[in-house]
């Protein structure tokens, strides 16, 4: 037990911690506030504490738990609304009201609360770690399975079936030592430290978002890793919130690091009431929620994002597909350097601390497409997106660099087409995806090999775009050729036919691929028989006002049930109509 | 009990340390008495290092003695308070009664810097208030709850749009127990003095607290000041079940005064000289405003903030951005343009816009028309800007009808005189006027039937 000298903001030193191990989590003072040591000399540990340090005072008592910062893992963690060092927001109002009061103690996973634990184990049965025993239906939608710790080993002595709690005994292990060891639903592990896996493969399928600019310009991959960098009212939260709706896994982890308390006040309230369209039950029926908004204490915000991306993988160790999604990564680092600042470490760029490149690092590279721990072949994977916040929208600060060097795709958020109302508002030339080539061979058996070349075709056409928009700039629209012209009418219909898309408007808010494919499709098509009539001499601006565009435009707009005999018939009319003005072209 | 000690070691700018302390716990409320009239400083305890407390003061320095002062630490933080009976009357920065009238009988004392909001607590705001000018009602929503800072400049006429906010804004349905909360913060006397006329004169004062820290006060106070106004408010709105407008004028200088702080504290300073953690000590502030499960009241902020040299990448804006739910910005072009209020759209935002229009809140076609309006003034600013270049000719009949339609926008959507109070309805209809000056293809983010239903029709002489 050691004794407070200092206190500094959320940084306490003690002495007398002799006892205590590096990364404890210890208790400070009366109100048994959590810290955990980040630095040890002699027998004095300098502590971060997670809450607020107001009223202690040196001659406090630190305990030191003797384990490091841990989260519980078991049934329970769905739907549930946790705070950075993973205390149930819920819980705590419960005991304390609107405002979350120091000290407050509930345990992370309802102790009460019984499950049906089915046993799929037989006693005799030899396990190892990251072996399923049994099941729990933690929600309509989710399967929970029950895995043997990591690092056990043994035969099963005893298995029941029924009702239990998270503490219950529902197993018991003999070891080879013939130690008996009790199994229950809930496990512990440690947030710095990744979870294991068998072995990391390449991602090669696609995370399906339903967001257009994203699935077809620039894809990531289910296992791989994202960025998301914007100046404010560029829309990150509206691209976060729409991953964390549409994307086609089985668990959405959402991080609200250092965020606005509304923000999460929105996901909680508006999830339960949004049906996930694959499996018909509501999307909180798959959802963790970490919320350390920035009105919380900053400690507790550099946690936060471990303790988001260790439950993540706790799910992706059952073989699902995790979205780990952390809005935002900058206010992370921000706490980072408030700490590092407090412990009087040299600092590094912009006062951030040397190592906050690594830590980025380690975060994201905890993602990943695995085969998991445990007898059987399962496959998880584990996809990391962050927000990053640049002061200024500046790019060159450390945070963006840092994770621009790490992650393989890169949504880059552009105020100016925020102004304009183009949401999301994704700027195509400056964003990136390298996973490419390693989805094609997904895109050309699923969606047929004219995808890829469309996508390709889309993004040149945007190029292009920019490249005359420079000569119109300078000469006018009208020097143009009208093959430029066209070109020019076609990058617009890319964008606001569809790249532009409405995250509040329900039929917008979802596009499957083979509706993507097909939508940028017809414009592909209108191009090429524009450009065909053009040869035939055909009038330029009657090309452009044919009826079949307002079909194209209102593309969007059309019922999932419908849209295929819809754009088969504005295809129809499109040729139609080309074909019309082309034969008057002739004639003149 | 409370000791007193006479050990003060050092003074320097508004940090003291003062030695062989015992029992001295972070973030305590410290009075200083001076030896000379008994006057009293106030200052919180920012280190305790063993037997030596590190005292940040919020007072000025000045009378002090190193050796005959006397240093009481009193055990708990600074505190507020707080009382119904707080409503029309005027405290300083520090909380004290400025207007001669009594000293407040406290129901209840609050510790200044609350206590964070736990988010599963919170309740969506989603409530439209209309403040009867176009650009916010129409554009930029604000919902009871929000956060919507006015980032401004110096010279800029921020001051009266907020008062302006202040004395029109209502919800639709029916009556309201409101109040306004203002927090003066580092602005001069004359500024201060016209909010104070203004509530005067619309009888608003009966309903207001005021607190008033001027550009003469001591800057350390300035800490203290806005966390002042948000404890009473909290109070009103989340005891008294009152709906709370708070306006805190100017954020800048509030900034200044912490980086001033944390420059004596000697840390390491983040842009600007400003302190690293300026964005966690902003939120702290920000976030104070919403709503909560269960309670009637709500607490709805504005701030105001100049931004030096209208750099809107400034760290005092941009960070505010980032935890404010949108941002009111106004435009120095436009001003010179005499279009009052100067509210420059594009970059304007309102987040929670989405959840305060439609269908029983406003009206059905807002939504698409807000859009619409958007889209449609930044094609035509942009035409405008080629014409500037290229000239006219080289145009299309369509692009000539976008660059019309800005400079409409402008003049009739965007100016609006100080006393014009015009309904959302009116807001819409004005929308849907302005919208008819385009050709009727290019309106692709109504939906049709809205267009049918509200476009007016074209007289064709």
């Amino acid at each position: 037990m050691g004794k407070i000298v200092k206190v500094s903001g959320p940084l306490v030193v003690a002495t007398g911690m002799q006892d205590a191990n590096m990364s404890d989590v210890v208790r400070v003072g009366e109100q048994r506030l959590i810290g955990e040591i980040l630095n040890m000399t002699g027998d004095s540990a300098s502590i971060q504490v997670y809450e607020e340090t107001s009223g202690i005072g040196p001659g406090a008592e630190v305990v030191t738990t003797g384990t490091p910062l841990s989260v519980e893992l078991g049934p329970g963690l769905l739907e549930n609304i946790y705070d950075g060092i993973q205390r149930p927001l819920e819980g705590i109002m419960k005991v304390c009201g609107a405002n979350i009061k120091r000290g407050v103690e509930v345990p992370a996973l309802d102790r009460e609360k019984k499950w049906d634990f089915v046993a799929t184990a037989k006693v005799g049965d030899q396990v190892v770690g990251g072996d399923v025993i049994g099941t729990v239906q933690e929600t309509s939608s989710t399967v929970h399975k029950i895995m043997v710790p990591i690092g056990m080993k043994g035969t099963i002595s005893s298995i029941t079936s029924g009702s239990f709690t998270v503490a219950d005994v529902v197993a018991t292990l003999t070891t080879e030592k013939g130690e008996k060891k009790d199994l229950t639903m809930m496990q512990k592990w440690p947030v710095r430290v990744g979870r294991p896996y068998k072995k990391k493969y390449p991602p090669h399928i696609p995370l399906s978002t339903g967001q257009r600019v994203i699935d077809t310009m620039f894809p990531v991959a289910k296992g791989g890793t994202a960025a998301v960098p914007g100046p404010f009212g560029a829309g990150k939260t509206v691209v976060q919130h729409a991953m964390a709706k549409w994307s086609d896994v089985d668990i959405v982890v959402y991080i609200g690091c250092g965020e606005r308390g509304n923000e999460m006040t929105d996901v909680l309230r508006e999830f339960p009431e949004l049906i996930d369209p694959r499996t018909g039950e509501t999307l909180m029926k798959r959802t963790v929620l970490i919320a350390n908004t920035s009105d919380m204490p900053v400690a507790a915000r550099e946690a936060s994002v471990y303790t988001g991306i260790t439950i993540g993988e706790y799910f992706r160790d059952m073989g699902y597909d995790v979205a780990v999604i952390a809005d935002s990564t900058s206010r992370w680092a921000e706490a980072l350097r408030e700490m590092s600042g407090r412990l009087e470490e040299m600092p590094g760029e912009e006062g951030y601390p040397a190592y906050l490149a690594s830590r980025l690092a380690q975060f994201y590279e905890r993602a990943g497409m695995i085969s998991c721990m445990g007898s059987d072949e399962r496959q998880g994977s584990l996809t990391a997106i962050g927000a990053v916040s640049p002061p200024g929208g500046d790019l060159s600060e450390p945070v963006s660099q840092g994770t621009m060097r790490i992650v393989k795709v890169f949504w880059s958020l552009d105020s100016s087409l925020a102004y304009r109302r183009h949401f999301p508002a994704i700027n195509w030339l400056n964003s990136h995806s390298l996973y490419i080539d390693s989805l094609k061979g997904w895109y050309d058996e699923n969606l047929g090999p004219e995808y890829a070349k469309r996508r390709t075709w889309a993004l040149a056409t945007l190029q292009e775009e920019a490249s005359l928009n420079e000569i119109v700039q300078l000469v006018g629209k009208d020097s143009l050729s009208a093959d430029d012209q066209l070109t020019l009418e076609v990058a617009r219909m890319v964008r606001e036919d569809f790249l532009q898309q409405n995250a509040f408007v329900d039929i917008d808010s979802y596009s499957e691929y083979d509706r993507q494919n097909q939508m940028l499709g017809l414009i592909q098509d209108y191009e090429t028989l524009c450009r065909a009539a053009l040869k035939k001499h055909a009038k330029l601006y009657d090309l452009f006002e044919i009826d079949a565009r307002v079909g194209i435009g209102r593309a969007k707009t059309v019922p999932a049930d419908e849209y295929k005999s819809v754009y088969a018939k504005i295809h129809s009319d499109m040729e139609a109509q080309i074909a019309a003005i082309a034969e008057k072209g002739d004639e003149d | 009990m409370i000791k007193e000690y006479k050990t003060i070691a050092e003074i320097t700018g508004p940090l003291m340390v003062v030695r062989r302390v015992d029992g001295v716990t972070y973030d305590e409320l410290v009075e200083i008495e001076l030896p000379n009239d008994g006057g009293i400083r106030r200052g919180k305890v920012l280190e305790v290092n063993g037997d030596k407390a590190v005292v940040q003061l919020f007072e000025p320095s000045a009378g002090i003695n190193l050796a005959q002062s006397k240093v009481r630490f009193l055990g708990h933080p600074l505190q507020l308070g707080v009382s119904g009976d707080m409503l029309g009357r005027v405290f300083s920065g520090m909380g004290d009664p400025i207007d001669g009238g009594p000293e407040i009988l406290a129901e209840e004392y609050r510790d200044i810097n609350g206590l964070a909001m736990n988010p599963a607590a919170r309740n969506y705001p989603n409530e439209f208030i209309q403040t009867g000018i176009s650009t916010i009602d129409g554009l930029n929503t604000l919902v009871r709850g929000q956060k919507l800072p006015i980032f401004s400049g110096s010279g800029l006429p921020h001051n009266q749009l907020a008062a302006q906010i202040a004395r029109q804004a209502k919800v639709l349905d029916g009556e309201s127990n409101f109040a306004v909360v203002f927090a003066a913060i580092g602005i001069t006397f004359e500024e201060s003095e016209y909010f104070v006329q203004e509530f005067r004169r619309t009888g608003a004062i009966d309903r207001t607290v005021l607190f008033i820290n001027l550009a003469n006060d001591p800057a350390v106070e300035r800490i203290s000041t806005p966390r002042m106004a948000l404890t009473a408010a909290e109070y009103l709105a989340f005891e008294k079940n009152m709906h709370v407008l708070v306006i805190l004028t100017d954020i800048t200088n509030y900034a200044e005064a912490l980086r001033e702080v944390s420059a004596a504290k000697k840390e390491v300073p983040g842009r600007r000289g400003y302190p690293g953690y300026l964005y966690t000590d902003l939120a702290t502030m920000y976030e104070r405003a919403g709503r909560q499960l269960g309670k009637d009241g709500s607490i709805t902020m504005i701030p105001i903030l100049t931004m030096p040299e209208d750099d809107k990448t400034h760290p005092i804006p941009d960070l505010t951005g980032y935890i404010t739910e949108g941002q009111i910005i106004l435009s120095r072009e436009l001003y010179r343009k005499n279009v009052l209020p100067p509210v420059d759209v594009l970059p304007s935002l309102s987040r929670l816009k989405d959840k305060g229009i439609g269908v029983g809140k406003t009206r059905e076609d807002h939504a698409g028309t807000m859009n619409q309006l958007f889209a449609a003034y930044a094609t035509g600013k942009e035409n405008k800007e080629l014409m500037s270049i290229l000239g006219e000719a080289a145009l299309t009949p369509t692009d000539l009808k976008f660059a019309r339609f800005a400079d409409e926008f402008e003049k009739r959507y965007v100016t609006q005189g100080q006393d014009d109070n015009r309904s959302i309805t009116d807001t819409l209809d004005l929308g849907w006027e302005l919208l008819s000056i385009l050709p009727k293809t290019e309106l692709k983010r109504i939906k049709p039937e809205f267009v049918d239903k509200y476009l007016p029709k074209e007289d064709k002489q």
